[in-house]
């Protein structure tokens, strides 16, 4: 479904992507890996359209993803970002509701909104806080909930678990896998941490030095070599 | 010629940042679909009807103080009595839009350029982009639009407020008579020099908006990058103003 092929980008004399190659297929729950700096919130945001890369190619069903077809890209794709980045002027039905407000009445928009909220273990009195009343995990979950409430058929997560206490995380993994596998998404996930690797991934791919460096599933990973050291540093 | 090349190269890049800021305010200005009426209200609420109390006590305090000025001034030359006409025709030409133009560019230029750049930070931006929204549309007109609309309000409420000190000024303390003064203070005044102070408040807010959003758009990253956005969206709002107003002038009443 997304294929990327020898992505490249630069900013200034550092190279970040040096020659990126990745497949996600329809339905499938990829984790992308790798150290800080390593370049996995680039590749996310040349996906995105919001860094142009240098060279190389994206393809979303077969065809480049151009400013032709992002925005009907966008249209059917949902991000949890990794602060939740919810927009503060709005209340959290609104937010959750953003995308659905510009094509339905607000009653309708805020049903939605509640129901999703709840699909993320969110009860009806959140609906009207404002983002800065929820704590971190709430805050994520909401995000989720705006992720999903056009049911996306792609969704990205930008390091989901950051900032969680472990309960939180186990939880927010336990959300995201629950929802991929409910709605069939293709799910993209960034992420330095191998539990959330566990919980929420078909397959996995190691960004290292600007290129994929393994890829394989979930359940090989403990066996791949390029895996032992990022392993062992999660495990220490 | 390594300095012929230096200052070629300030040269070009300086003429890039404004056709950089060019393109984003036409982009700005322009992109009206689809048209945000809710948007456009707040902003028309947080830029005009906030700064009203700001712009009011300007205006009030300068009209009186140059009602004084003029008084004192005047009397070097026995020409007390002009004191309403000029008041009027200061306040109305040129303090008026300037000073209010220089209060919105404080409160409002920094106000957006802190909350665009906070929202660049905290990824709030890049979260419109995935939600099919254009940042520019849904940050930038809105703002763009109202501060074009409420500035020359806000100018003309100003004009009257400082008409109105010069002359609280000018019949507690300068001995006026209230009818004669206020009769004295629209006889001098032609209508152009109210709608050019007006267009001037039009133009000022905006610089004003621009700059707010351009240096929120453009903010680094963290709390420093946030601040150092906010200061220099005010010190741009600022001399833009005042090099606007010097343009203005020479095309107006030249």
């Amino acid at each position: 479904m997304i294929r990327i092929e020898g992505l490249r980008k630069s900013f200034g004399a550092r190279t970040v992507l040096d020659g990126v190659d990745l497949q996600v297929g329809q339905g499938e729950s990829m984790c992308v890996i790798g150290q800080s700096g390593t370049g996995k919130s680039v590749l996310l945001k040349c996906i995105l359209g919001l860094e142009a890369p240098d060279d190389g190619l994206i393809l979303w069903q077969g065809r480049p993803l151009d400013r032709h077809a992002r925005p009907r890209f966008l249209d059917s794709f949902g991000m949890l970002f990794q602060g939740a980045a919810l927009f503060d002027s709005l209340p959290v039905w609104q937010n959750v509701g953003f995308r659905l407000r510009q094509r339905m009445s607000d009653q309708k928009a805020r049903g939605i909104a509640i129901e999703k909220l709840a699909r993320v273990g969110l009860g009806p009195e959140i609906a009207d806080m404002m983002p800065a009343q929820l704590s971190g995990g709430m805050a994520k979950r909401a995000g989720l909930a705006r992720a999903i409430a056009d049911d996306s058929q792609v969704i990205f997560f930008d390091e989901p678990t950051t900032g969680l206490d472990p309960i939180r995380a186990r939880r927010i993994n336990g959300l995201i896998r629950g929802i991929v596998e409910e709605t069939g998404a293709t799910a993209i996930t960034i992420t330095h941490d191998m539990d959330s690797v566990r919980a929420i991934g078909d397959r996995v791919a190691l960004l290292q030095d600007g290129s994929i460096a393994w890829q394989g599933a979930v359940a090989d990973m403990d066996d791949a070599p390029p895996l032992a050291g990022f392993l062992g540093k999660e495990t220490t | 010629m390594n300095a012929v090349r230096l200052s070629g190269r300030a040269t070009l890049r300086g003429l890039r940042g404004v056709g950089a800021v060019a393109l984003f305010t036409l982009r700005g200005l322009f992109h009206l679909r689809p048209f945000r009426p809710r948007l456009l209200a707040a902003q028309i609420f947080q830029i005009g009807w906030l700064s009203l109390p700001v712009v009011a006590l300007t205006a009030l305090f300068t009209g009186a103080a140059l009602a004084l000025q003029i008084h004192s001034g005047g009397a070097r030359f026995q020409a007390s009595d002009v004191v309403p006409a000029i008041v009027a025709i200061g306040m109305v030409r040129e303090l008026g839009p300037v000073l209010g133009g220089l209060m919105v560019a404080a409160r409002v230029a920094s106000s957006i350029a802190a909350e665009i750049g906070t929202m660049k930070v905290t990824e709030q931006i890049d979260a419109l982009v995935t939600l099919s929204t254009d940042p520019i549309g849904w940050l930038v007109t809105p703002r763009l639009w109202a501060a074009m609309l409420t500035v020359p309000v806000l100018v003309g409420v100003g004009d009257i407020i400082g008409i109105m000190g010069g002359w609280l000024v000018g019949t507690q303390s300068l001995g006026f008579n209230s009818a004669a003064y206020l009769a004295n203070s629209w006889a001098y005044l032609e209508s152009w020099d109210v709608i050019s102070g007006l267009i001037k408040g039009a133009a000022f807010g905006l610089i004003v908006a621009v700059s707010g959003c351009w240096y929120g758009m453009a903010s680094g990253r963290g709390a420093e990058g946030v601040g150092r956005a906010t200061k220099s969206a005010v010190v741009a709002a600022a001399v833009g103003i005042l090099a606007a107003n010097f343009i203005l002038t020479g095309l107006f009443f030249e």
